[in-house]
């Protein structure tokens, strides 16, 4: 039996009623909508991005812990990354919630505070609250128009 | 329809006796004994339910309408008898009033586009309200598009009844037709459909009653009602999922054009020109979910076995426990505290959204569903993302409430609200 505990960290508590980066960005130059019709979570996404690098990272929205709390997170691992960084962090996070052995792999320390979200791997309804950000992110950096829907 | 009045406490001993006739009750989910409370989503289904679609197969598996042999006999016979079954649980004049068509959603689609569609004209209106299913809303956006019609909503007040006062005023000149919900799915707000309909018919509009909900929980008599079109799920009222049934007066039926062409709708077919059949089976293009009408009609056996009103006392006096119970649930709002209600307790939790909420039930072996319920303008009206619905079936008992209070306990101690 998959453990409850492993889903709801400490952590992922602390994201979900502290979240960090949640507010409108003025100068963001990337921005997109996401939105999960299952749980009706909606999130929007800000970046700033200046000669390729990840300045600032802001949302507002979401939903449920898990949703919420991946997007304080995701946007606390952006700033700083490059753009290709950022796309190949959307990647392995993917991979994390996703597959028993990339979940396993998650503690390697790349992943940081993020691998608190590798215990969703075990909750395949979850899935898309913790990803929603990230596809969201992912339509950010190639500036689609169209909101992300996670169905 | 008025709620069934609290006849006499219901024997528990009744409650273990219709629980033993479903077999997946016996589940067990994450390590613990199932507490299914997702009645609303569908209903669990009586062993004579499953038996029956076995023994279809089994024994009598043939196309309908069509063959000289005896299955073919002993098929259309047995669908045959299963209509007039519906129609005589519903109330209807004749067994031909009944369509079989695949659940709810198709019935309405079939009536928007067989009945309105053809004869509404740009700046008609269609009259539904602020608490339907998706699926009670869809069909007629697509008929206003089609048509140059407009949709008007008769708004809810707090507690999620409809304004009945505003239902009069919006029944207008243009008002072609009116769509309600009879007991709404996430709500609970049973409408005051005699009066709505009485109304309507007034100003000589006709009425669909969208009953997936109702029918499970309230006894439904369309002549009584006096509704023009009332539609429901097999799979809500303990029967197969993929059929349901849509009924319709007669006069309005006949006058209508087929909906799909196909096999089995036609009386006679050349290049030149096609007679269509009589109905219901102008209706019912092609081979038809036999074995689901079959089972919903053992279906319908067994609530008739036990009595719709024996199933709404007992179903009344657990959601009057329920109601009491989550009360005291600290930090517990409900969504829908109408006071004409059945079998829905929906409701939102403070700091904590409804999917976490369903997620931690789940892992106590309690289902329920949290979301928007497919009625995403109910949760835009009460200003909520989702909302967590428990919802009540006659196999329900107090265990299982109990069950969903601890589980909620549980909740508040993982979130630590």
């Amino acid at each position: 039996m998959s453990n409850l505990r492993d889903l709801y960290q400490e952590v992922i508590f602390d994201h979900y009623r502290r979240p960090r980066n949640c507010h409108g960005l003025s100068g963001a130059n990337h921005t997109a909508e996401g939105y999960n019709p299952l749980c009706g979570d909606r999130i929007t996404l800000y970046l700033r991005i200046e000669e390729g690098i990840v300045k600032e990272a802001s949302f507002e929205g979401a939903g449920c812990a898990i949703a919420t709390a991946s997007a304080s997170l995701m946007t606390e691992a952006l700033k700083g990354k490059t753009e290709a960084e950022a796309e190949a962090l959307f990647g392995r996070f993917r991979d994390m919630v996703t597959t028993a052995a990339a979940g396993q792999a998650a503690a390697a320390p790349e992943m940081g505070k993020l691998a608190v979200l590798a215990g969703v791997r075990e909750f395949p309804e979850r899935v898309k609250c913790a990803t929603l950000a990230w596809h969201t992110l992912h339509a950010a950096l190639h500036d689609e128009e169209r909101p992300v829907s996670t169905e | 329809m008025k709620p069934i009045e609290q006849m006499q406490t219901p024997d528990p001993r009744n409650v273990e006796h219709w629980r033993a006739d479903f077999p997946i009750l016996g589940e067990r989910v994450h390590g613990r004994p199932l507490v299914y409370l997702d009645n609303g989503a569908t209903t669990q289904k009586p062993a004579s339910v499953i038996y029956a679609e076995n023994a279809y197969y089994r024994h009598s598996n043939a196309n309908v309408h069509r063959g000289v042999h005896l299955l073919s006999q002993r098929a259309t016979d047995s669908f045959e008898a299963a209509r007039a079954k519906i129609a005589r649980f519903i109330n209807a004049r004749r067994p031909e009033e009944i369509v079989f068509v695949r659940g709810t959603t198709e019935a309405i689609n079939l009536v928007a586009q067989s009945y309105a569609r053809p004869q509404i004209k740009p700046g008609d209106e269609i009259l539904i309200s602020a608490m339907e299913h998706h699926s009670n809303i869809v069909p007629w956006q697509l008929v206003c598009e089609q048509t140059g019609a407009a949709l008007k909503v008769v708004p809810i007040d707090d507690t999620g009844a409809l304004d009945a006062d505003a239902y009069e005023r919006l029944l207008g000149e243009r008002t072609r037709l009116v769509a309600m919900t009879h007991l709404a799915n996430a709500l609970g707000s049973i409408n005051p459909v005699e009066r709505l309909v009485a109304a309507a018919h007034e100003r000589g509009v006709p009425v669909l009653l969208d009953g997936a909900q109702a029918i499970a929980h309230l006894p439904v008599d369309v002549h009584a009602i006096d509704c023009d079109f009332y539609a429901f799920s097999g799979h809500k009222v303990y029967g197969p999922t993929g059929i349901g049934v849509l009924y319709g007066k007669a006069a309005l039926l006949e006058a209508m054009p087929p909906w799909q062409g196909g096999g089995d709708m036609i009386r006679s077919v050349t290049f030149e020109k096609t007679e269509y059949n009589e109905i219901p089976w102008k209706f019912e293009a092609g081979t038809p979910n036999i074995a689901g009408a079959i089972a919903l009609g053992t279906a319908l056996d067994y609530v008739d076995s036990i009595g719709m009103e024996v199933i709404a006392a007992h179903e009344n006096e657990l959601l009057a426990y329920a109601t009491d119970a989550l009360r005291v649930v600290p930090g517990l709002r409900f969504i829908g505290t109408a006071r004409d209600k059945a079998s829905i307790l929906s409701f939102v939790l403070d700091g904590v959204h409804a999917h976490d909420v369903g997620t931690i039930l789940d892992h106590h072996g309690i289902a329920v569903r949290a979301g928007h319920h497919c009625a995403m303008p109910v949760m835009q009206r009460f200003d909520v993302p989702a909302t967590v619905r428990a919802s009540l079936a006659l196999y329900n008992r107090h265990q299982d409430i109990d069950a969903l209070i601890e589980g909620l306990g549980k909740v508040r101690e993982i979130f630590g609200t």
